[in-house]
């Protein structure tokens, strides 16, 4: 267990290290001066910015010191906003995208769960047909979509009741929230409740299950202590991609609902051409990405013991 | 015991003839898809969206790009008729008497007396007269879709009347056949509004003149039309946009850059996908340890960036279209999944029986890859090409979406999508026409998908 959490941390530090040597040479091959302006700088000033920036440097000079300030956790100095610091703007803004998708993600992987659970217990009948109906509509439909809809329904649920029950944008208290990551949750739930139907079913089928129905046990206990459990575990394996997605993907979202998230800062730093806002981002995004799935994974190994991590 | 007990049993030798003809795997598969009424369904679909893109625009020969400004926004289905008038006639409005030296200014501004409408409410023109109000020093007309009452929401200024002899405006701004509520607001001479209004209901009707109606090509000669007459506009079956544009025409029009990088970013990356896998599978060991960390590696690197590098590299500059990266990005970073896939059934494959059998007679590698291991992982790989294209197609709308991907007037899906968005809540066909489209293809796409799982591979059959 221990030699394999090792492992799996290694390479991911691996694959940190090679997302950030790509980011950093990626944006390095980008025709472009990152300081010029629409005005014209005197070029002392420019020969000045440049010293501070390091950009005066041979680019694996630059490289070395990239590196050096990243194991540090130094991203630099925003390029557009010059007395920002990355880390700040980081902290600032990731704080908002993480309590969305932390939101998200518990309620597609519980709405997920438990509407997989109810298509499997009502197989073929009414609430099986509707819910299955419902799923596929919800992979087929777009996120933006989706959260047009739900500003819609918002503009629509306050006008009805007379006063704002749910802020129709912004960010800040829990009435905030609720809407936005329902809104972002929606695509996985429905992803969720489609694979734990599945997973329901073929275990429904398996020896096991017609073991503890033939000793006796009640059909609620069977349900809920083997069925419901083993039915888990597969919808436990993907949670990981999922909170990637999510916390990623919130972009649309937060740009319908202008929630200030790193997602929206991010593009719009891409839109700038601020480098070290889109180094330093995209290597988080990709850090946290990495250490989530090895996170779930390990996870994985402790919820079911068959599993062994090699 | 008898003798007469035993029975020597009969050999029957039809036992042993194929009663049925021999399928082989893809008329068999095919078979099953036929008994999928889905799957079968949506196959139809898809085959009725490629045909609705690519031979669409010459039988709706409506140009994408034209607009139809006496119906902006309209809904399908909306009333296109327009009432013939004589040509425009310019108006000099109403104006009072105001004693010497201006009106007294008074304690209170009230409302005017009563709003009317002077003439007919037309959409080329909304004349309206009130009645003057004591102490006013001018007058500000508010227009709104939607009643003023009980909220006192007047909508937008449309008109200051700085004479307070004239108690008149002509409303000539972006006029269609809705009903209009017009309220009149009396200012002092600081251009503080008084709280008191009158609100007037107006309900506009479509007009045209002869001469507009030939220039537009709706009628042979002006001769033929005298004012009165009733004509029938240029027909939307969806309806417009907010520039007037025919929805029918640009979302084929839009299938093409929509469904064009929905089909052939996933067929590129998927064959990048089958060479790497199958080389990876095939070979083994080392190389193949090699190019499965560098495809983790490849999983690992954020999509939006390279998009932008991509595009910068492309010389697409910011609110420009840029199919050509968005389908690079999309290639270069999505073919791993593809490729671990192949490599998984290539390395089931490469222990098989006839393998080995193959390769006692004298079979090649590559004669071994081409005739014997890829086409019996062609399952597998179409499946996964089925579903490539639902995500790729909602890759495009989100690009086109945030405008990292097809800028106007370029239409696509997902670019109609984000336009439709902003007038969502007054004209919400403008939205749901592409957001229609694209749900419709994606939810084809998965179902046949999922037809394709279950009859092409039994051992990957879905529990539903």
């Amino acid at each position: 267990m221990l030699a394999y959490t090792i492992k799996r941390l290694l390479q991911g530090v691996i694959t940190v290290w090679f997302i950030a040597t790509a980011t950093f040479f990626g944006m390095h091959a980008v025709p472009g001066d990152p300081l010029a302006a629409d005005k014209e700088v005197p070029p002392e000033i420019w020969a000045n910015l440049q010293a501070r920036y390091g950009l005066d440097k041979p680019v694996p000079e630059q490289y070395v010191i990239y590196l050096g300030n990243m194991l540090k956790g130094d991203f630099g100095i925003s390029y557009t906003q010059q007395n920002r610091e990355v880390n700040d703007i980081i902290a600032e803004h990731f704080k908002v995208s993480a309590t969305l998708g932390i939101l998200a993600i518990v309620f597609a992987a519980f709405g997920g769960i438990l509407w997989g659970a109810l298509t499997a217990l009502y197989r073929n009948r009414a609430p099986d047909i509707v819910i299955v109906f419902l799923v596929i509509l919800g992979i087929s439909v777009p996120s933006f979509v989706f959260a047009a809809l739900g500003q819609l329904g918002v503009v629509n649920i306050n006008n009805a009741l007379g006063f704002t029950l749910f802020p129709v944008a912004g960010w800040g208290t829990v009435q905030h929230m609720i809407v936005p990551s329902m809104v972002l949750g929606l695509g996985t739930m429905a992803f969720l409740t489609r694979l734990m139907r599945s997973s329901m079913l073929e275990i429904a089928n398996s020896d096991f299950i017609r073991t503890a129905r033939s000793k006796g046990l009640p059909a609620t206990r069977v349900f809920r202590k083997h069925q419901l459990r083993n039915a888990i575990l597969p919808v436990v394996t993907v949670l990981g991609p999922s909170i990637a997605a999510i916390t990623t993907g919130g972009f649309v979202v937060e740009m319908v609902f202008a929630i200030p998230g790193l997602g929206r800062y991010f593009v719009q730093a891409v839109q700038q051409l601020d480098y070290t806002v889109i180094m330093g981002t995209t290597v988080f995004y990709g850090a946290f990405l990495v250490f989530m799935v090895i996170l779930v994974d390990l996870v994985y190994g402790l919820i079911d013991p068959r599993v062994r991590l090699e | 015991m008898a003798e007469l007990s035993f029975e020597p049993v009969r050999v029957e030798r039809e036992v042993e003839t194929i009663s049925r003809p021999s399928l082989s795997y893809w008329q068999d598969a095919w078979l099953r898809l036929k008994a999928n009424r889905r799957a079968l369904i949506s196959l139809y679909i898809v085959i009725a969206l490629l045909l609705f893109t690519v031979f669409g625009p010459f039988v709706w020969t409506v140009d994408p790009a034209a607009q139809d400004l006496d119906q902006i926004s309209a809904p399908p289905g909306a009333d296109r008729t327009a009432t013939v008038v004589d040509d425009y006639v310019p108006w000099r409005g109403v104006t009072v008497e105001l004693p010497a030296g201006g009106s007294p200014p008074a304690a209170e501004l009230l409302a005017p007396g009563a709003v009317s409408v002077q003439g007919p409410a037309e959409t080329r023109a909304v004349r309206l007269a009130w009645d003057p109000v004591n102490g006013a020093a001018a007058y500000r007309v508010y227009r709104n879709i939607l009643d003023p009452e009980p909220d006192g929401a007047l909508g937008l200024p449309i008109a200051d009347v700085l004479d307070p002899a004239q108690v008149s405006f002509e409303d000539r701004l972006d006029l269609k056949p809705l009903t209009y509520f017009y309220s009149v607001v009396a200012m002092d001479a600081l251009g503080n509004e008084s709280s008191a209004y009158r609100t007037a209901q107006v309900d506009v009707t479509r007009v045209i003149t002869a001469a507009e109606a030939v220039a537009k090509g709706l009628a042979e000669g002006g001769d033929a039309l005298q004012p009165g007459d009733t004509l029938k506009l240029a027909a939307h079956p969806l309806g417009t946009d907010y520039l007037g544009r025919d929805l029918l025409a640009r979302l084929m029009y839009g299938a093409r850059v929509s469904l064009f990088i929905g089909i052939v970013a996933p067929f590129a990356f998927v064959i990048l996908g089958i060479v790497y896998g199958s080389a990876a599978g095939f070979v083994g060991g080392r190389f193949d340890q090699l190019l499965m960390r560098f495809a983790d590696f490849v999983v690992a690197l954020p999509f939006l960036l390279f998009m932008i590098l991509l595009r910068i590299l492309f010389g697409v500059g910011a609110g420009e279209s840029g199919i050509y990266p968005m389908m690079v990005a999309m290639v270069l970073l999505s073919w791993p999944g593809a490729a671990r896939l192949v490599r998984g059934q290539i390395l089931q494959i490469r222990e098989e029986g006839y393998i080995g059998a193959s390769r006692l007679l004298g079979a090649k590698t590559n004669y071994l890859v081409l005739r014997h291991m890829i086409p019996n992982t062609m399952g597998v790989i179409l499946v996964t090409l089925t579903f490539a294209v639902p995500s790729a197609i909602f890759t495009e709308a989100f690009l086109s979406f945030i405008g990292m991907g097809v800028a106007p007037p370029t239409p696509s899906w997902g670019s109609m999508c984000n336009e439709g968005l902003k007038t969502m809540l007054t004209t919400p066909h403008e939205l749901i026409a592409p957001a229609a489209f694209i749900s419709i293809t994606v939810l084809a796409f998965n179902l046949l998908g999922d037809g394709l799982r279950d009859a092409l591979d039994a051992r990957m059959r879905s529990a539903e």
